[in-house]
């Protein structure tokens, strides 16, 4: 019906209109349709949508820790088309690199000030290091020698490396939780917004999280090596004509990934104060989907779709259940891929053909 | 449409000393046939290795049903483990006393006919089974058919995943919703019902021989399908789709019905195998379908060779025997020999993984290589075989 208001060449029949309007649109409605419908439930039975806003806000908490983990699959696919099935568990890794250090450093819950802030600044630091590093290997083992092969194989070696992480992960730690111990408070109200409570864990998530993202897209957009992975990005073949070493440029790749998921790791452990060897497998895929609903291969995609993301598994966590939310965000993965393949913000691609 | 008679051309070739290639394998093939048969003479018959090979025998199954999906049609299925549950949770339904409120019995034996419940003969269970798992492989391929390559292993993983959620947490509603126990989650459903087949001896737990004959005619039976799907019309249709789909399409190949039947034909023996899995653990529940069981089965197919038949078949029993026995009977006395405090059967799946690196790497095209798929993943053009030399004619 709305296709007569938007001007549209003569040559195209009505029916391709729709069909592009649902779409662009479609998508976004089914994102929306859980917010609205649990919206509408809380006006009628409360009066006010205080429970919903907190529940977007936690949303938008995790959600930082899901984007950054999204960014390293998207920089990843963007370069090379390979959906880096080990990430997730890279980003476990990197919570278990916390947590082991926060006992190292020496910081204990009663640390305050500027002792906990620089402590948590080192191990910031040491957590990235270890991910990005870790996920250079990774690639040269695992990916490298591949480079030529069919796409089935490396995807393949990747699960491998995910199944190996893991097992670390299990010698390391063991089978069951470990709590971590709440360092910053994390629950407690630092101040309120719009009727809703801000807790020091929101705040640890935002300063973190936002400047490592401007931080990465300012370096992809401006810097050397930036202009090297986008050239890369784009045409491998002409990359290397034009004097681009393309396997350091793909080795920095990874190590970029590596870095945000070591982040992410620390706001985890910090925030969730629980970790375990098996959280990375639905944190890979949580974030995965992520990425593909932003649209795969686009920074500023990941993060939104992180973003949206997180608030739709806290929506679910709220109201469904914590036990279906894998569920629930698997079944948007599919509906996404079925429907919209190139994502939120994403251009057509290859793979949604 | 026929394939029964080879190309005469092939008789027509110089006998080499004795037998022919085709000839020796198919002697060596009818040797490894009997000594299965008689196997289960030489040991007890309540034997734990027995169990073992009867288990082997049924992963046999599973991975030759991943192998039509992944081998011959190329299309990565990380969601394998949902139709195992959807044929075992077929069982645990159609076999058990779970559903106490009804009251329908079928072909079985006097003691079940006094139980509540729903109690049918294996025999029927089995072809509702793989009608609802090759319908639900079809719904699941239904979404891929505009995908390609990693998008398609990711959806099928996110089904496998969902279908998980759903036996673990609907012991009380689905999604939250009613309060129907549909799979009593992790506690499982428990007991399910032996397999009754007539004029064999009974099946029980103490006497696993019955068991280790019905896997190995079912293992055996599906080869057989896989050999006649592989030469079919069929055959050739996936594996077009699988080396280049364009060209497959503008051959004239209806791409969607192919891969459409492919998972079904896939799903269909995944979902056998879990009713004969489900009666054999004499349970069924949601731990049994975790994601890492789908890797398990790819991991078969991997070692032993993608779409290669015989492959696939020495790839699953190898993988299961060194889940049963190797990991925890041989190796777990090493790390402590070595002075390293951890428990080897905790890592089976590190294992696993660590294999379908090395593999990847090293030997991508498997222990017992398809002739294309080597051709391919080796990349060496020159030993390109042609295929309308080996492609037999319609």
């Amino acid at each position: 019906m709305e296709s007569a208001s938007i001007p549209t060449p003569p040559s195209r029949p009505r029916r391709e209109v729709v069909g592009e309007i649902v779409s662009r649109f479609g998508l976004a409605a089914i994102l929306l349709a859980l917010p609205v419908l649990y919206g509408i439930q809380d006006l009628q039975e409360e009066g006010d949508l205080g429970r919903l806003a907190t529940n977007i806000k936690d949303g938008l908490s995790n959600g930082a820790i899901w984007a950054l983990i999204a960014v390293g699959y998207t920089l990843v696919y963007g370069i090379i088309e390979l959906i880096n099935f080990a990430h997730g568990d890279l980003f476990m890794i990197g919570s278990f690199v916390a947590y082991s250090l926060i006992a190292t450093v020496g910081l204990t819950v009663g640390t305050g000030g500027l002792g906990l802030v620089l402590g948590l600044l080192l191990i910031l630091a040491i957590a990235m290091v270890a991910c990005g590093s870790l996920n250079v290997m990774i690639e040269r083992v695992a990916y490298r020698p591949l480079r030529n092969a069919p796409r089935l194989a490396p995807l393949i070696t990747a699960i491998g490396f995910s199944f190996i992480l893991q097992n670390v992960g299990l010698l390391w730690i063991g089978g069951g939780h470990r709590g971590v111990p709440d360092l910053i408070d994390t629950q407690d109200r630092l101040f309120t917004l719009l009727g809703v409570p801000v807790t020091n864990g929101d705040v640890l998530a935002l300063v973190v999280t936002t400047p490592l993202v401007l931080l990465l897209v300012n370096f992809i957009n401006l810097s050397r090596m930036g202009r090297a992975m986008r050239a890369t990005a784009q045409d491998p073949q002409a990359a290397r004509l034009m004097g681009i070493n393309v396997d350091t440029t793909i080795s920095f790749t990874f190590l970029l990934g590596g870095l945000m998921a070591g982040a992410a790791g620390l706001i985890y452990a910090l925030y969730q104060t629980d970790i375990w060897f098996f959280s990375g497998f639905t944190a890979g895929l949580i974030s995965f989907t992520a990425a593909v609903m932003g649209g795969i291969g686009n920074l500023k995609g990941a993060v939104l779709g992180g973003l949206i993301i997180g608030v739709i598994q806290q929506i679910s966590d709220n109201r469904i259940g914590t036990e279906w939310t894998p569920a629930i965000v698997f079944g948007f993965l599919v509906l996404i891929l079925v429907f919209r393949p190139q994502g939120l913000l994403g251009e057509q691609t290859r793979e949604a053909g | 449409m026929s394939t029964a008679a080879d190309p005469p051309a092939k008789r027509r070739l110089p006998p080499l000393k004795g037998l022919d290639g085709g000839r020796r394998s198919a002697l060596l093939a009818a040797v490894l046939i009997v000594f299965a048969l008689i196997f289960p003479f030489f040991l007890d018959s309540g034997s734990a290795l027995l169990e073992d090979s009867t288990v082997a025998l049924v992963y046999v199954v599973m991975a030759l049903g991943l192998n039509i999906v992944v081998g011959f049609a190329g299309l990565l299925d990380l969601g394998y483990v949902a139709f195992f549950a959807i044929g075992a949770y077929t069982m645990g339904w159609l076999g058990s006393s779970f559903f106490s409120t009804r009251d329908i019995h079928f072909g079985v034996a006097e003691f079940l006919q006094a139980q509540p419940g729903i109690h049918l003969n294996w025999l029927v269970i089995l072809p509702v089974a793989a009608v609802l798992t090759a319908l639900a492989g079809a719904i699941l391929g239904f979404p891929t058919l505009r995908l390609r390559g990693d998008y398609i292993a990711i959806v099928t993983l996110a089904f496998g995943e969902i279908i998980n959620r759903i036996a673990v947490n609907s012991d009380e509603g689905v999604f939250g919703i009613g309060s129907f126990n549909l799979t009593n989650g992790r506690r499982g459903i428990t007991p399910v019902d032996k397999i009754d087949l007539p004029l064999v001896e009974q099946f029980t737990t103490l006497n696993i021989r019955p068991w280790y004959w019905t896997a190995l005619v079912l293992a055996l039976f599906v080869v057989f399908i896989n050999v006649r799907l592989r030469d079919s019309r069929i055959g050739r249709a996936w594996i077009a789709v699988r080396e280049d789909e364009i060209a497959a399409v503008s051959m004239g190949i209806p791409t969607v019905r192919v891969k459409l039947l492919a998972y079904a034909m896939g799903a269909a023996l995944g979902g056998m195998a879990g009713t004969f899995l489900g009666s054999f653990f004499n349970t069924v529940n949601a731990d049994q379908f975790e994601f890492s069981f789908s890797i398990f089965v790819l991991a078969m197919i991997i070692l032993g060779g993608l779409g290669s038949i015989w492959g696939v078949v020495v790839g699953a029993l190898a993988l299961s025997f060194i889940n049963t026995r190797l990991i925890p009977d041989v190796l777990n006395e090493v790390p402590s020999k070595i002075g390293l405090d951890f428990d080897l059967t905790q890592l089976g799946f590190g294992i696993f993984g660590f294999l379908l690196v090395i593999m990847m790497v090293l030997r991508p095209q498997g222990l017992i290589p398809e002739k294309r798929v080597q051709a391919e993943l080796t990349g060496d053009e020159g030993e390109r075989i042609d295929p309308i030399v080996h492609t037999r004619a319609p």
